[in-house]
């Protein structure tokens, strides 16, 4: 059997990658699928834990992760075709109407 | 056996009728926000305005839901636990419940003239704001790290919408993805933290994780997985409630928004953000207190300092706001670090009893600013305030109220919110903090009276009159009355406090859970 640990390591990989992606890309959509990849280290966490635990918690928590990351996407897709259509780009640093 | 009730059967093993009558508010939510949807569908556009009336009974039949659980906790029962303890109905959760319902219920009085200004009058924005509700109170009443989850991400994915809910508006698009962005990746974060403590302690329960951090902190007070899981967790939380460093989101998204959404958002969001964080600082990780509490300084002083002085230069009024509601949750802070949870909850009582002040105060602000949007004019620029006393002076007179009570003004009800925090800094002999506090307070009272002098003082920019609508001069007299009220009885609401926090602290739901 691979090692608890063995998860936890790509889970913290995925999760670092996740969280990389989200500070150096600029475009909204790569930052949007930096969050799911942060997701997809969240999820693998708690099933490799589940299951040497031997506890369906979180198994359900998974399940409940995707639903949120489904609809996250959804409503995130929905906000950045809103964005697109008023400014023409898809670019943080250009959307910046708001400032301090 | 009946084919039929064979399931039913099965189905009423698992849950019990006590569940249903816990479950009752959010249900009801539930049926009138979908209600909502079906018939803002045959609704012609004259008549749009009944959206915001079922809102109202919906909320209204909710509130009576949340009444029932109220009177079935006596004085001998503190909690009822329910489905199979996920869920923990405690007086914490049945006051937050109220919050919620008493923010919401304004927030949609202010939106009924806007929306119809905005030409954005649809139905789904009052059930948008129902949802975002039940997510709110899931978060209020969970006691089980999926059902916070959820309920945080029921209420920030129908906040998401309602930022960006002036689609053709560019402020309000930018707003809606710098929050969505930066709220997706501070939920990230937290779901990491959470998952870290399920490896740690093998449950999702906060009363067992509890327990489990409990062995684990004795055996070694500074392990470091519980430190990472902590800084995770409370990175996510912190970002909720918009303290610094984790406030860059709150300006953009409260100055984008659509006026009475930036003043939900400030009340109910920010009430389930704090309901979330102190069931998960003093239920679950209260054997970490050692370990957050040097953080929690750290960061109420941050929080203070970023929030005061950056509220100094503001021009834009919903921008100046949001710092100032900054500034606040570092007072707010400062009460969680005065309380040790057990043996003095004057911190707790000071920081449940600010958030109900608050809800009325920064909610009346918000609909003065909410009632000077006009056809083309935004009015949330500080030269709109502009001679307002002179074009409408109970509009005026009103703001400078809930402006002075936003600074702690006795006898305004903002002054007893500052006072207990204040009070048990000093029972617990924070005496710098204290100190400290008492000088942003000065500090805030100068950004306050600015907005103040440019409605008195000055003259006006623009001859366009202001006009009330009926809904709105309802939202504004129930904050000008909560305002004025808690200030001047402020007996009847520390009852309450006080009635909320006895036997809500989590050796009792323990001992009830086990």
């Amino acid at each position: 059997m691979v090692p608890l640990s063995w998860y936890l390591l790509l889970s913290a990989f995925l999760f670092a990658s996740g969280v990389a992606g989200f500070l150096i890309r600029r475009n909204i959509i790569t930052i949007f699928m930096s969050i799911e990849l942060m997701l997809n280290g969240v999820n693998l966490a708690f099933i490799a834990f589940a299951t040497v635990r031997h506890s369906l918690n979180g198994n359900v928590f998974v399940f409940f992760v995707m639903v949120v990351a489904a609809a996250e996407a959804a409503v995130g897709l929905a906000i950045i075709i809103a964005v697109y259509r008023t400014r023409e780009t898809l670019n943080v640093d250009r959307v910046n109407l708001l400032k301090l | 056996m009946d084919v039929l009730t064979t399931p039913l059967t099965a189905f009423s093993q698992y849950f019990s009728k006590s569940d249903y009558v816990l479950a009752l508010p959010m249900i009801l939510l539930t049926v009138f926000a979908l209600g909502i949807l079906m018939i803002d569908l045959m609704l012609p556009e004259e008549w749009k305005r009944l959206n915001a009336l079922t809102a109202l009974i919906g909320l209204g039949f909710s509130a009576a839901a949340v009444f029932r659980i109220h009177s079935l906790l006596g004085p001998e029962v503190s909690c009822i636990p329910g489905f199979f303890g996920t869920v923990v109905m405690d007086r914490f959760a049945v006051y937050f419940f109220y919050l919620f319902l008493v923010g919401a219920a304004v927030a949609v009085l202010m939106s009924v003239k806007y929306l119809e200004i905005e030409r954005e009058n649809h139905g789904e924005y009052y059930a948008l704001i129902l949802f975002s509700v039940i997510g709110m109170m899931a978060m209020a009443c969970g006691y089980d790290i999926i059902m916070l989850f959820i309920g945080l991400e029921l209420m920030a994915l129908s906040t998401y919408v309602l930022v960006g809910f002036l689609r053709r508006d560019q402020r309000s698009n930018e707003a809606a993805l710098k929050y969505l962005i930066l709220g997706a990746f501070s939920s990230g974060i937290f779901a990491y933290g959470l998952s870290l403590f399920y490896g740690l302690t093998g449950s999702t329960n906060l009363g067992t994780i509890a327990q489990g951090l409990e062995k684990r902190i004795s055996a070694n007070p500074n392990d470091p997985v519980v430190i990472f899981a902590l800084l995770a967790v409370s990175t996510g939380l912190l970002f909720k409630i918009a303290a610094v460093p984790f406030h860059q989101w709150a300006p953009d998204a409260y100055e984008g928004a659509p006026t009475a959404i930036t003043g939900f958002m400030s009340v109910a969001v920010k009430s389930a953000a704090w309901a979330l964080l102190l069931r998960m600082f003093l239920f679950g990780f209260y054997p970490l207190r050692a370990l957050y509490v040097p953080m929690l300084i750290f960061v109420a002083l941050a929080t203070l300092t970023g929030g005061n002085l950056a509220a100094i230069t503001q021009t834009n009024t919903k921008r100046l706001l949001a710092y100032s509601s900054i500034a606040h949750v570092g007072y707010m802070l400062l009460g969680l670090i005065a309380s040790d949870g057990t043996s003095n909850t004057t911190g707790i009582k000071g920081i449940m009893f600010y958030l109900l002040v608050y809800t009325f105060m920064n909610l009346g602000a918000f609909a003065v600013i909410a009632s000077l949007r006009r056809r083309e004019i935004i009015g949330d620029d500080l030269d709109d305030l502009a001679g307002l006393y002179k074009k409408a002076p109970v509009e005026a007179v009103l703001m400078l109220i809930f402006l002075l009570s936003l600074a702690g003004i006795p006898p305004l009800a903002g002054f007893y919110g500052k006072y207990f925090i204040f009070l048990s800094l000093v029972e617990t002999g924070h005496f710098a903090l204290a100190g400290i506090a008492v000088l942003y307070a000065v500090v805030g009272l100068y950004y306050y009276l600015k907005m103040a002098n440019a409605m008195f003082m000055r003259e006006e920019t623009t001859a366009e009159p202001v006009k009330s609508s009926p809904s709105m001069s309802l939202a504004l007299a129930i904050c000008a009355i909560g305002t004025i009220g808690i200030g001047l009885f402020p007996n009847v609401f520390i009852e309450l406090v006080n009635w909320s926090m006895s036997g809500a602290n989590a050796a009792t739901i323990a001992q009830l859970m086990h």
